[in-house]
């Protein structure tokens, strides 16, 4: 199948943007959202390409493959002939296939490599790596072969919330540093297309202080800086209790009894605290839902997987992500 | 079956008290209560053990940085008030990091304020001071440092910063000095130094390469600047290299104590595990690992199954619905807690030796001082 946009594909239609940046804190789970999303956006027979930048390998650990090398590789197949390929980008290899690109390098790049010159590039100014990591996500998101697109979409593992802004802020970074030539064209094109319709950033959060916390602040930054905001993916939450409130003591002994267990005073205490507790926290994660609504952005909540991600789980998180369902 | 048991329990209350103990890092994955973890045992430090505590934060949620005080990013240690010392005689001061400040007083240490002047309006300090990777790494360190050589404090707590992974907190330090230090910086100058001859003609004939290179692509102001940070940062390279050196030095030493902070999650526990490792193989004093957010059911005899089960009854024949919702409820948090303790137990099973401490999760987030107070005396009196 070709890159073509299917009009009637709700992927397309949902989720219109081609980069799909995945951002959020730390232990919200965005590498497995950024892979649902992959999935979810290749099924029905589309090519998606899902990227991870920050060396962690994470992918590779989600999927229970082989360390991701810096090439795109199968990584998994998507519902009705889709495909998911994977690529891991480091800003050493970006360089040096930069580098080579324009200046034909060969053994010389190699050399520079042995004398940690391009470690030393890389580090010395961090903005550059940012803008060699965007640049490989850009040039994979625009690539054509016979005048189609390779994927119909990339979904990049970002780097957390809160270096988000300045990751993604390329053209200031490096324009602090390069006032002129190849890298400042470079990071311009690459700020031209994250700041078009073409690229969405999601910001993956849990029902808790500190990553909504965290998401309203990202989402304030992203905006000002010119980023267009797809979703708050709201991730592991939990289906509402059937009432509002807590039955009472006498209430509860009545009901176990009823039920043939045991209505010792401790086990009813217990059992009350434990769905007291339980009510606070989901009063709480309801006032926390109402401060990501106010935010004005669509919002799509993902089922809590009790036993972890697994391939299974990451099929279940791409349908509710994709199909609402 | 989850060795839950299986590690020795780990004594807070021990390490807090004891005056051979003088700083206490916390390390770990992001998001798992690190920073909380290391405010609350600062709190127990002062007001349980009497002892001049000072915690030094990272990145504190904003209302927890206000409940110890911290409205403002002064990088010095403020005294928190309102906390209960009358009996103990203890003290708590808290602060905040400020990472550029930090690299500013370190530079002003070591070198002359006209020097200092140059090379603060050096656009490559300007971009390293504020967005290196490793900077914050370093600069919590150096912090560190200066606190400990200040000897004010009987006891210093340190909140590591969210790394993207456990390595980088130790190795920025080396990374940082390494490169100060290093011999690319020392190349780049060479040509300026001997007039572009030098023994190491191969080197220097591959650097020369590179240097066109980068000349072509990042333009050759780019480069003037860097060799005017460079000369500027020159007298300074012993300075940094000695201080990553010493505070090296101070984390491996018997006053210090490394607590590994975690949640019951598959990857802040895989990230602890590794932390144990790294730690071990670098000889740094792991004294345990506080297991944050644990569940535990408040009645341990009705089983999972069997609560489901009396659920589905009373559903079907009718009424009840409050027990009905408590009972599934309740069901839900047995097999959760199970499920932490087979996750736990992959750290427990790699690291029987480490001791451990499990703190029941808190239905509510702790954003004040008796927030606090509750979780340091879970942690000290498990």
């Amino acid at each position: 199948m070709g890159a073509a946009q299917r009009p009637n594909d709700r992927a397309g239609i949902d989720w219109p943007a081609r980069l799909h940046v995945v951002t959020g804190k730390g232990g919200t789970g965005k590498t497995s959202v950024a892979a649902a999303l992959a999935l979810g956006l290749a099924a029905g027979g589309r090519r998606t390409l899902l990227v991870e930048v920050e060396g962690r390998q994470g992918i590779a650990q989600l999927f229970g493959t082989e360390p991701l090398p810096y090439a795109e590789r199968h990584l998994a197949d998507a519902t009705d002939g889709g495909e998911v390929s994977a690529l891991a980008v480091d800003a050493e290899e970006a360089l040096l296939e930069y580098l080579d690109m324009f200046y034909k390098l060969g053994a010389a790049g190699r050399a520079l490599r042995k004398f940690g010159a391009i470690d030393f590039a890389t580090t010395i100014a961090p903005g550059l790596r940012d803008v060699l990591l965007t640049g490989k996500v850009k040039e994979a998101t625009t690539r054509t072969v016979d005048k189609r697109r390779v994927y119909d979409a990339v979904v990049l593992d970002a780097p957390p919330t809160g270096r988000i802004g300045r990751f993604l802020n390329v053209t200031a970074e490096t324009a602090r540093l390069a006032k002129v030539g190849p890298i400042k064209t470079q990071s311009e094109g690459v700020s031209a297309l994250l700041r078009s319709p073409m690229t969405a950033v999601h910001v993956v959060t849990l029902l808790e202080e500190m990553p909504v916390q965290e998401t309203v602040d990202a989402i304030a930054e992203l905006t000002s800086l010119g980023f267009h905001v797809g979703r708050v993916i709201v991730n592991g939450t939990r289906a509402p209790l059937p009432t509002a409130q807590v039955v009472t003591e006498a209430e509860l002994a009545r009901g176990l009894r009823a039920a043939g267990l045991p209505a010792a005073e401790s086990i009813v205490t217990g059992l009350h605290d434990e769905a007291r507790d339980l009510m606070i926290r989901r009063e709480l994660e309801d006032s926390l839902r109402t401060d990501l609504v106010e935010l004005g952005v669509p919002l799509v909540e993902l089922p809590l997987l009790p036993d972890g991600v697994d391939r299974a789980g990451l099929e279940v998180l791409a349908a509710a992500l994709v199909h609402g369902d | 079956m989850p060795s839950d048991n299986a590690a020795p329990p780990l004594d807070v209350d021990r390490i807090l008290a004891d005056p051979g103990a003088r700083i206490v890092v916390c390390c770990g994955a992001g998001g798992v209560g690190k920073t909380t973890t290391a405010a609350a045992l600062a709190l127990r430090a002062a007001e349980q053990h009497g002892r001049r505590t000072v915690v030094l934060t990272i990145d504190p949620a904003r209302r927890l940085a206000q409940s110890l005080g911290l409205t403002e990013l002064d990088n010095t240690p403020r005294q928190v008030k309102g906390i209960d010392v009358e009996e103990s005689g203890g003290e708590l001061h808290a602060m905040m990091l400020d990472m550029k400040r930090t690299f500013d007083d370190v530079v002003l240490a070591h070198t002359d304020p006209a020097k200092a002047a140059e090379i603060f309006a050096n656009p490559f300090y300007q971009a390293m001071s504020s967005t290196f990777a490793g900077t914050q790494e370093y600069m919590a360190m150096e912090k560190l440092g200066q606190l400990h050589a200040r000897g004010e404090w009987d006891l210093i707590v340190v909140d590591t910063p969210p790394s993207r992974s456990a390595l980088d907190f130790l190795d920025a330090p080396a990374r940082l000095s390494r490169f100060l230090d290093g011999r690319m910086l020392r190349l780049l100058l060479a040509p300026a130094r001997t007039g572009g001859r030098s023994m190491f003609s191969l080197v220097t004939a591959s650097f020369g390469m590179f240097s066109r290179v980068v000349q072509k692509v990042i333009g050759t102001q780019l480069l003037t600047d860097l060799s005017g940070f460079v000369a500027a940062l020159d007298s300074m390279f012993g300075g940094f290299r000695q201080r990553a050196e010493q505070t090296y030095r101070i984390l491996q030493a018997r006053e210090t104590a490394f607590l590994l902070v975690a949640a019951p999650e598959p990857d802040a526990v895989r990230e602890a595990a590794y932390f144990a490792g790294r730690l071990r193989a670098e000889k740094m004093p792991l004294a345990g690992l506080v297991l944050n957010r644990v569940h535990q059911p408040a009645v341990a005899e009705l089983g999972a199954a069997e609560s489901r089960a009396a659920a589905d009854r009373l559903a079907t024949s009718g009424g009840h619905e409050g027990t009905v919702e408590v009972l599934r409820a309740h069901a839900a948090l047995v097999e959760q807690a199970v499920r932490e303790q087979q996750v736990a137990a992959r750290f427990t099973d790699a690291f029987p030796e480490v001791p451990t401490v499990s703190v029941t999760a808190q239905p509510a987030d702790v954003h004040d001082v008796d927030g606090l107070r509750t979780i340091a005396a879970a942690i000290g009196h498990p």
